[in-house]
């Protein structure tokens, strides 16, 4: 099957500023990808290029099979939901959901039955006659995503829609687009900063830093085989724990942390039979305390040098050989500053990354 | 109790709840009052002495008071500057001046506004190449001093058939308006967040439609103000009015110059004065009808949808 969007070898320049560098990516009919990143990497920017809001330097866009690299944004079967929700502030609801429309000379018949069914699907009937200054945020970005939902198109750009939200409207919003997805079966590219929104929504996501792809993959895999450094830190919140450390013997595979030698014989490696020096990661929610730590194959004992309870669990900062170390406890657990706590883990879940160039060994 | 009256007469803060007691004569509220005050009726002394000049007949004026209202009220100096004082060679009075004027301000007004409208949104939306380069072009022509260009002005005027005529006076101040005003509307649109324009172009809409559908309804504020600065500017004018025309087409400013400054004959002051307050009827107007509109357009780019 043909994918649904395509971009092949693009490239972006600012002046000498190159913004996407020989970026390529396939997107399937109907799948969702998020584009995940810190603020700068071209996340956006690659949004803008395949909207046709920005020309790229070098490179095709291809929509359904179509190079649509010179193409209008209007004609390239895309809509396109932003951040500051851009409604047209002197129309009514129906006035924008009706204005791609009527610019496209539609019949009044189609117009009608099509606002009706976005308006439906969207709940937002009854703020059809209301000016956008007289909704609500959730309710603007709902009229928002209507606007694309009537053009009917094959691909829907959402370029950060919930940031301008509180967090328990965004989090609502965000299963509704996820429910929209899962009814309309549209191929959805969604770029976010926020990861939580990437990992519960995305089919595929792809993380970008400085105009290129670092990693296109499953929520899952992203999150437990992360392919670099980059990927590992930037996924998961608190991050990553890193202790600087060196491979040895590709025999009987084995890192040595605080002192302690670390066996690595169920280590699912990805490049086999390699030694020096890496970065051996552990997630601060691998890490276990109490009776789990009892039987885990590697144990410590930390000290608890700051807390945060967060209700549902409780975060501790701490440190082991003068790396800093973070982990999770159950929150009915008490813990508090200065707390000898014995802590263990599988380093099976570790992710190891070699320190030359940071990829996952 | 005397605990209670003691609060009542000087709350103290650690009884504080409600507004803050203010008082309405503080020492800030004389001052910021007493200032206001002086500088109104100081911008507003030589209007009245104007109006009640224009009430009087000649011999009262005579008399010297200059700040005593008239004994006896006459409008005859209003209609005599109006219909029958002469200017130069015509002697009809000012009102073949303020239909010159409205004949020149509103083409005037309306076309170098509609052109720097589209100037400002195509500068600021749609950034084609070298578009700094005719920005910074524009603005540099704001500081060119009009003495400067002047003849060759009146060359162009003359070479095109238009020297002497109206319509080579409103072509004169649509291209003078041009700078000033692209440099408004530009900053204006600038403030329109580029998203509305994103979402506009994958909506379908091309240059004309984004202009007339989309920005044209959130600039109203800002069309106000450019039309209280040209309407203003263009009425007052004088320089470009007395060169660029005929006598038969001279607007009311330089009418009313060539009767107060007459020299043949009696100084009716009277007449001066009554001539004087016709020609700043219109300024006068717009700023009173507008003046709220004018300060809602420079507080609009503050205001968030």
């Amino acid at each position: 099957m043909q994918p649904s969007v395509s971009i092949q070898n693009l490239k972006l320049n600012f002046g000498t500023v190159s913004v996407l560098r020989d970026l390529n990516l396939d997107i399937g009919q109907g799948e969702f990808l998020v584009l995940l990143g810190s603020s700068g990497c071209g996340k956006s920017t690659l949004l803008n290029c395949i909207a046709g809001l920005l020309e790229p330097t070098e490179g095709s866009i291809h929509i359904n099979g179509n190079n649509v690299t010179w193409a209008e944004p209007s004609d390239r079967g895309i809509g396109m939901v932003f951040q500051s929700y851009a409604l047209y502030p002197q129309m009514t609801v129906e006035g924008n959901l009706t204005f791609g429309l009527k610019n496209a000379k539609m019949p009044k018949d189609e117009i009608a039955r099509r606002v009706a069914r976005a308006a439906e699907v969207l709940q937002i009937e009854p703020l059809l006659k209301r000016k956008p200054a007289a909704l609500s945020g959730g309710q603007r970005q709902r009229v928002a995503i209507g606007r694309a939902l009537v053009r009917d198109v094959d691909v829907f750009l959402f370029d950060e829609p919930l940031s301008n939200l509180d967090a328990k409207l965004r989090a609502d919003l965000r299963v509704e687009i996820k429910r929209l997805h899962q009814t309309l079966e549209n191929t959805m590219i969604y770029v976010t900063h926020d990861q939580v929104e990437a990992m519960t929504l995305a089919d595929r996501i792809a993380i970008m830093k400085g105009g290129v792809v670092m990693q296109l993959d499953t929520p899952s895999v992203i999150y437990n085989k992360p392919a670099n450094k980059y990927v590992a830190d930037f996924i998961g919140s608190p991050s990553m724990n890193f202790f600087d450390t060196r491979l040895e013997d590709p025999q009987a595979p084995k890192v040595t942390i605080a002192g302690k030698d670390v066996s690595l014989s169920e280590y699912e490696f990805t490049r086999p039979g390699l030694s020096g020096d890496v970065w051996f990661g552990i997630r601060p929610e691998h890490i276990v305390t109490g009776e789990a730590a009892e039987s885990a194959p590697v144990q410590f004992e930390v000290t608890a040098e700051l807390v945060e309870p967060m209700g549902a669990e409780t975060l501790v900062w701490s440190s082991l050989d003068g790396t800093p170390l973070r982990f999770r406890v159950d929150g009915q657990v008490p813990v508090a500053d200065g707390d000898l706590i014995r802590i263990g883990f599988d380093p099976a879940r570790a992710s190891i990354f070699d320190k030359v160039e940071e990829l996952r060994v | 109790m005397a605990d209670v009256t003691n609060t009542m007469q000087r709350p103290s803060p650690a009884h504080a709840s409600g507004p803050k007691p203010r008082r309405v004569f503080s020492r800030n509220n004389i001052v910021i009052y007493g200032i206001l005050v002086v500088l109104a009726v100081y911008y507003l002394l030589p209007f009245y002495v104007m109006l009640m000049t224009s009430l009087k007949g000649l011999p009262e004026i005579r008399m010297g008071s200059i700040f005593a209202p008239p004994m006896e009220i006459t409008f005859e100096p209003w209609l005599k500057a109006w219909s029958t004082v002469c200017t130069g060679l015509n002697c009809d009075g000012l009102s073949r001046g303020f239909l010159n004027s409205i004949k020149i301000t509103v083409p005037s007004v309306f076309f170098s506004i509609a052109v720097a409208s589209v100037n400002g949104y195509a500068l600021s939306m749609w950034r084609f190449k070298g578009a700094n380069v005719f920005f910074t072009i524009l603005i540099i022509g704001a500081f060119i001093p009009y003495q400067v260009m002047i003849y060759p002005i009146v060359i162009l005027l003359r070479e095109i058939g238009l020297y002497g005529d109206l319509g080579g006076l409103v072509l004169v101040h649509t291209i003078f308006g041009m700078p000033i005003l692209t440099l408004l509307f530009r900053n204006y649109f600038s403030s329109v967040p580029e998203e509305l324009f994103k979402a506009a172009r994958v909506d379908g809409a091309r240059f004309w439609t984004i202009y007339f559908k989309i920005m044209l309804p959130m600039a109203v504020p800002i069309f106000v103000v450019a039309v209280i600065l040209q309407t203003t500017a263009i009425w007052n004018d004088f320089l470009f009015g007395v060169i660029f025309t005929r006598p038969d087409n001279y607007p009311m400013t330089v009418q009313l110059n060539n009767i107060v400054n007459s020299v043949t004959g009696v100084k009716e002051y009277n007449v001066n004065m009554a001539a004087t307050l016709l020609s700043g009827v219109v300024p006068l107007t717009i700023y009173f009808l507008s003046g709220k509109l004018f300060v809602r357009g420079i507080a609009a780019g503050a205001v968030k949808g």
